[in-house]
């Protein structure tokens, strides 16, 4: 366990997820940009924006209950370290313990009660409101994503190891339900990162940013991090789970990385080629469509897996 | 230079602050948005809340009603910051000088709050959007 590669991965695991967060954040705003016909911001802009927000004053309300307001973003932020900690080492190392999975749906789930926590903490109207929808929000992906995550379990015959799902010999995306699951799941995904269409928890021409209203100074710069590492943690999550994972060695990498850049571009121009919905409209959207989509998708995993079927 | 405000040239987050314009100033700063100047080249976003900017852009005369909410979201504004005042009314009344609802030109209500606010001015009835971008970059360089 000690070998220096090891103690390299711990130390370097932390600064590069957050590197490549704000890289992926800059990809965001940049492509946004390009597909409105606007040249976009620098390569180093996120890097300002943090550095920028960091040298600010906190400002806290007097409503607000001082203690869970300052600790939310950082229990947002520590979850999400810790869920791409996981993927880094099931990529590095194919290393995992039995039933991670499980653990990889709560951690998902932090980020979320971590904003709802602090918006419902900072004593303001708007962002109760964006508390509000946040909470609907939650209850309406959450699941529909653990459907999609049981086709893929199904389809392995029941193994909970996320390294043994990765490294599936048919990858679960080359299959009619395994597609339909990854379909539903993207859906999830950008709900989870907040992004247009799913962006009315933050909303910024009606709520004034809702949830992260009252945020300032370095605490709003803990949750812009949290968001640029969720770019990282959630894409690699699907890509791990749905499209054959980060292969053992440099080729397997190159595939991986393809695809999570692939994933991030998808999960881009969803964001910029559709208006928000309404919250009623998410919830419908969530429990009618995806809902049915996911049972015809668990019906036909079951059938494919029974008489050893695997594109179904 | 320290690098908070190095830091801070480089992502000047505004802020909206309408106090009784006629909308065209409002026209104007939306523009600066659009593809044919895109101001986030250099980092400059629209934020919606006074928490989250580094500048206001106020607009307008200020009238009796907004002179307290103008007040109110300079102080919301997280420091240091900086006050750009839009157009002709904003920087001297305008044509409303001798209106009854009139309080005062806004740097002076500003200053009731801070009197060492930093406050810069861009006239025009409306300012051009490349008028602004450079009373921006102008301000931002004496820092």
């Amino acid at each position: 366990m000690d070998t220096p590669l090891n103690i390299l991965f711990w130390i370097a695991v932390i600064p590069v997820t957050i590197a490549l967060g704000l890289c992926a954040t800059w990809i965001v705003r940049k492509v946004s940009a390009l597909v409105q016909w606007r040249v976009g911001p620098p390569l180093l802009q996120p890097c300002y924006d943090v550095m920028k927000l960091l040298g600010k004053e906190i400002l806290i309300p007097e409503q607000a209950h001082q203690g869970v307001f300052t600790a939310a973003p950082v229990i947002g932020f520590a979850s999400v370290l810790l869920l791409s900690i996981m993927f880094w080492r099931i990529g590095v190392t194919q290393k995992a313990f039995a039933g991670d999975i499980i653990v990889a749906i709560y951690l998902m789930v932090l980020p979320s009660l971590a904003l709802i926590m602090g918006g419902s903490a900072s004593g303001s109207p708007h962002a109760s409101l964006g508390t509000s929808r946040e909470m609907k929000l939650v209850m309406a992906y959450e699941l529909p994503l653990i459907l999609a995550f049981i086709v893929v379990i199904i389809k392995s015959g029941g193994v909970l190891q996320l390294s043994r799902i990765a490294g599936l010999e048919h990858a679960p995306v080359l299959s009619i339900s395994g597609a339909l699951a990854f379909l539903v799941s993207l859906m999830c995904i950008q709900a989870k990162l907040g992004y247009i269409p799913f962006d009315m928890a933050e909303a910024e021409t009606e709520l004034a940013s809702g949830i992260l209203m009252e945020y300032s100074g370095a605490l709003l710069a803990v949750w812009k991090l949290m968001q640029a590492t969720m770019l990282v943690a959630l894409p690699m999550f699907l890509v791990t789970v749905f499209l054959g994972g980060f292969g053992p060695n440099l080729n397997g990498w190159l595939i991986g990385l393809g695809m999570y850049v692939l994933v991030l571009v998808l999960i881009i121009l969803i964001k910029n080629t559709n208006p928000r919905v309404r919250i009623d409209q998410a919830m419908k959207f969530f429990w009618v469509y995806c809902f049915l989509i996911l049972a015809i998708a668990v019906s036909l995993a079951i059938i494919g897996n029974t008489f050893k079927i695997y594109w179904l | 230079m320290s690098w908070k405000i190095s830091a801070l040239k480089k992502s000047p987050w505004v802020f909206h602050v309408n106090t009784g314009a006629c909308n065209n100033c409002d026209i104007e700063i939306v523009n600066l948005l659009t593809p044919k100047f895109d101001v986030e080249r250099f980092g400059i976003k629209l934020v919606g809340s006074p928490r989250h900017a580094d500048a206001l852009l106020v607009t307008g005369v200020v009238t009796q009603q907004a002179a307290p909410r103008l007040q109110e979201v300079y102080r919301q504004t997280a420091k240091p910051c900086v006050v750009f005042v839009i157009g002709a009314c904003a920087c001297d009344k305008g044509i409303f000088t001798t209106g009854y609802h009139v309080v005062g030109p806004v740097d002076k209500i500003i200053k009731e709050v801070d009197p060492n606010a930093i406050i810069a001015y861009v006239p025009g009835c409306p300012p051009k959007p490349e008028a602004i971008i450079s009373g921006v970059v102008k301000a931002l360089s004496t820092l």
